[in-house]
């Protein structure tokens, strides 16, 4: 049923009536719309068996999984490099003393306003890093590292207070309330968070396409421009999309799972709205 | 400083585009999001399928594919002559129909954060769809789209810059030219950088200070 239902009354004869004759219009619309696009995509030859030859051959089968696992490749790095940055940010942030906490914050600030794509720029022709993927993986985890870094700060924060105040009443150091207090409760919240920005860094490797990054849009534009088999642009594009569609809807789906199981869990702790409303502004 | 200076004509060149790009893009998807919020919320089944189809659809692609469709793909289809047809179009078109599924995102869960009670009461008083819409629904959720709305258009801005790679001369191509004419690329590209600190970081602040000023007053 629609999520809000209160929006409108709970439709009577004339209603349903009329919702009904809505539906057939609106099925139309769609219809038309769609058999508009497939029918210009099938009259400018785009699904001719011609233009779409290529993906008999085995080589470039070989090619399309090597710049899969070139994008993999540069998601993985970037990933992991991203969180260990975000940890380091988020602990400065955290700590108590002003002379870290100011430069992390400033850290953060800056790289969450600078565009990824100049961020990128600045690696590979300011500093010129020369392989593309050092580039590529450098921006993923700056970027990406500040807006972690803000994630677990939210995730932290948003734990009841009483948490940290028993576990310092009970005698604990800083160190100790943190790693053995807040850190595995803030996890689990997080987790659903932090796999979402998963899906943000995973869609931003193809930037990686900018600077000649040999990644999947990149062989999708030299394969693309071969006039042996037809200048094939349009079913690669759509080849790769839904590649990359198919590879964000699992981890979509996987932090989907896992924030229902969290809530699900005994150890599900309530905190505050703070992390949700973390979410919305990333 | 200098490369800033010797070289105003080309960074101001860029900016301008990259703000043309900006609020073209902005506006068409702001109206297209708003549309398809009112798709996602209508009490017909298939525009809500329609409406998730394309939200889901546009969030789980790269913006880069999608401009990768619009600049070089999307000509070839010859829906409009192709002499019309400029990579800033292409630009304008891509990052719209991209930032739209996200503005639709910011508005309907704003429509969701209003209780369910409001909306009763609303209805039990006996005001009619669009005045429970216009006078209680909506003037609530604004406080909620609003701060996360400025997030999604300091992301435009930011996005913006993807242009850069399908040849629209924008804040992110300053580089070509300036590696053309044998300046530092790298103060160049850090001027930039700055440049966009200078935009971004006001919204930012904007944004907080909304958001701080409004959870207050719920």
């Amino acid at each position: 049923m629609s999520v809000n239902t209160a929006l409108f009354d709970f439709p009577g004869p004339k209603a349903r009536i009329r919702h009904r004759i809505y539906a057939a219009v609106g099925v139309i619309a769609i219809a038309a719309l769609l058999g508009f696009v497939i029918w210009r995509f099938a009259d400018s030859g785009q699904f001719d068996a011609r233009r779409w030859e290529w993906i008999q051959y085995e080589y470039v089968q070989v090619a399309l999984v090597d710049a899969l696992v070139n994008t993999l490749r540069a998601f993985a790095a970037g990933a992991v490099l991203a969180l260990a940055f975000g940890a380091i940010l988020a602990a400065g942030r955290l700590s108590d003393h002003a002379i870290l906490r100011v430069p992390a914050a400033a850290i953060v600030e800056f790289f969450r306003a600078v565009p990824l794509v100049i961020l990128i720029f600045v690696f590979h022709y300011g500093f010129s890093l020369g392989s593309p993927f050092y580039s590529v993986v450098l921006g993923l985890m700056l970027y990406n590292g500040a807006v972690f870094a803000e994630i677990f700060r939210a995730g932290v924060l948003s734990l009841p207070r009483g948490q940290s105040e028993a576990a310092y009443a009970i005698g604990m150091r800083k160190t100790q309330v943190m790693n053995l207090i807040l850190l595995p409760q803030a996890l689990r919240a997080m987790l659903p968070v932090i796999v979402s920005q998963m899906v943000v860094l995973l869609k931003d490797t193809a930037l990686g396409f900018l600077i000649t990054y040999k990644e999947l849009l990149d062989y999708a534009r030299y394969l693309g421009g071969i006039a042996e088999f037809g200048r094939p642009l349009i079913p690669l594009t759509i080849v790769v999309a839904a590649l990359y569609i198919a590879m964000c809807l699992l981890l979509t789906w996987l932090a989907n799972y896992l924030g229902r199981r969290e809530r699900r869990s005994e150890k599900h702790v309530e905190h505050d709205d703070r992390l949700e409303k973390q979410v919305e502004a990333v | 400083m200098d490369v800033l200076l010797d070289n105003t004509d080309i960074f101001v060149r860029g900016f301008r585009n990259t703000l043309l790009l900006f609020v073209f893009s902005a506006a068409a998807s702001l109206v297209l999001g708003t549309v398809l919020a009112m798709l996602r919320v209508s009490p017909v089944p298939v525009f809500r399928a329609a409406g998730t189809a394309y939200v889901t659809i546009v969030r789980n692609t790269p913006l880069t594919l999608v401009f990768f469709f619009f600049v070089f793909a999307f000509p070839l289809l010859k829906i409009i002559s192709q002499d019309d047809y400029t990579p800033f179009i292409g630009a304008v078109i891509a990052l719209s129909l991209y930032t739209a599924a996200f503005v639709c995102e910011v508005i309907r869960s704003g429509i969701n954060t209003v209780s369910p009670g409001q909306m009763e009461a609303a209805r039990a008083v006996g005001l009619t769809f669009g005045q429970t819409l216009g006078s209680v629904v909506l003037p609530q959720a604004a406080r909620s789209v609003v701060p996360p709305m400025i997030s999604t258009m300091i992301a435009l801005l930011k996005n913006t810059t993807v242009a850069a790679g399908f040849s629209v001369v924008e804040a992110g191509a300053i580089r070509d030219y300036l590696s053309e004419r044998g300046e530092s690329v790298l103060v160049g590209l850090l001027w930039v950088a700055f440049i966009f600190v200078i935009l971004v970081i006001p919204l930012t602040l904007l944004q907080r200070a909304l958001e701080k000023r409004w959870s207050v007053a719920r």
